[in-house]
Parts: structure tokens; sequence; C-alpha cells
């Protein structure tokens, strides 16, 4: 077994432990921290991939902004584990029947598909300088775009979450 | 350290599903509205880890950009999301989703 595989394995198993510890974790801020967990495991495997440019972004939008934003709520809004509302064990059972289900179905699908892999793909796609120039060649125009968004999500939280709205 | 020359594209795609599957489990069975949040973003990204592995494998980088704006797109979402979710909290103190049953047939 190549060192490769090794840590692939050990990436993959750590990744689908901590996603199933935040599904599962009674206490919200557990659910967080093991999300990081699973976000710096898939920025490894991006580097495995690599994928340097996007495992950097990765560590920094996900595990540097978006945690940072969910920490900040659950703390603000004062959530622990006795506020923490449960679903009934039948729905749970039945939830997760239906996610093995949909496991299954999307498995089965994937199987019968035929996969082409070029071995000699150039190793350099993931690097800054390849990513940079298709963005802002090919996809100049989403990328001015993506600004407006981000202008328009700004405006959207700040007028939200203003305390009196009229 | 090449993962393309040792690990079959197959093994991804498990792993993108299974973890895509666990979110869609998350956001089945909890009634925590932050913690369905957490599961979306855990579903968005398998589907980026895959993204990312297609573009290695097909010698494409236009998949690594995707995975790019679809970051972007995100981290709008969650701004936007949780401040709805504040402004929620604010006016019913909870929540919980099956408490916020205004819209329910």
């Amino acid at each position: 077994m190549s060192i490769t595989l090794i840590i692939f394995w050990f990436l993959s198993f750590l990744a689908l432990l901590s996603a199933a510890i935040v599904v599962f974790a009674k206490n919200p801020v557990y659910s967080v921290l093991f999300l990081i967990v699973t976000f710096f495991a898939i920025a490894g495997h991006y580097l495995l991939l690599s994928a340097q440019f996007l495992a950097a972004v990765h560590i920094i939008v996900y595990a540097g902004a978006i945690m940072v934003l969910f920490l900040y709520v659950i703390m603000m809004l004062n959530l622990n584990k006795e506020t923490e509302p449960h679903k009934k064990p039948l729905i749970k059972f039945i939830a997760v029947i239906a996610a093995g289900l949909l496991m299954l179905t999307l498995v089965a699908a994937f199987k019968g598909t035929e996969i082409t892999v070029v071995t000699a793909a150039d190793p350099s796609i993931g690097s800054v300088e390849t990513l940079g120039k298709v963005l802002f060649k090919e996809f100049l125009l989403p990328f001015e775009v993506s600004s407006i968004l981000f202008l328009a999500a700004m405006v959207g939280a700040v007028y939200l979450s203003k305390k009196d709205l009229n | 350290m090449e993962a393309i020359n040792s690990i079959p594209l197959n093994y991804y795609i498990i792993l993108s599903t299974a973890l895509f599957c666990i979110g869609a489990l998350g956001v089945m069975m909890r009634r925590n509205a932050i913690i369905m949040f957490m599961c979306i973003e855990l579903m968005l990204n398998a589907v980026n880890l895959l993204m990312v592995a297609f573009s290695r494998y097909l010698g494409d980088s236009n998949g690594q950009v995707f995975v790019f704006f679809i970051m972007a797109v995100a981290a709008a979402e969650v701004a936007v999301g949780l401040a709805i979710l504040i402004m929620i909290y604010r006016n019913a103190n909870t929540s919980d989703t099956e408490v916020l049953n205004e819209l329910k047939w």
C-alpha cells in the first residue's frame, strides 16, 4: 500500500467520521467544531488532488470565515445541549432509512457509468497560475457578476439583522 | 504524492456520495435550523470534492474554477441565511424548525 493511499484512507475516514459527529452530536458547538475537522480533511483531499489554490481558498473561506460566523451565531443565540430540540425516534429512524436509500441509489447509478481518465493530465492545472489565467480570461464576466452577488448579500445581511425593520 | 496514479476515481465518487448522504441525513433528522444549515454546507462540500476530483482526472481546470464560484456563492448564502436565522430567533425566540410552521401545509 502506497503512502498516498494511506493518506487517502486516513483523510476519508476522518472526513466521514467527523461528518457523522456533526449530524449526531447533541451540543451544537461540537457540531461546528467537528465541521471544521471535516473541512480540513477535505482540504487535505484537495492537496492530494494537487489543487493547492482551492485548498488554500477552502481553508480561508470555510474554516476562516463561515465557521466563525456559525460559531458566533450559536454563541449569540446561546444554544446548548439543554435547549436543543429533538425529533421523535420514529422520524429519526425514517430519516436514516431514507438517507441509506439515497446512498444506495446514487452508488448504483454511478456503478453503471463509464469513466474516462486522462492519466497523462498536466499536474499544474490546480496551480494558482493556471487557475488565475482561466479565471481572468474565460470566466471574467462571471467573476465580476459574483462581486455584485456579494454586494447584494452584504446589503441583505445588514438589512435583515437590523433591529427595527420599520 | 499524486492521487491520480494510485487512487481510482471511483473511490472519490463513493466518498463524495457518502458525505452528501450524511449531509442529507442531517437535514432530515435535526430540528435545529443552524445544524440543518451546517449539513447543507456539508452537502455543498461533497459536491465540491467530486468536482475537483473530476477536474483533476479529466485534466480540465474549468471544474476547479466552478468550485471557486460555488465557494463564493456558499459564503454569500451563509451570510444571508444566518441573518435570516437571527431575525427569526428575535421574533419567535427559537431556532426549532417545528415551531416555525407558519408556511407548513
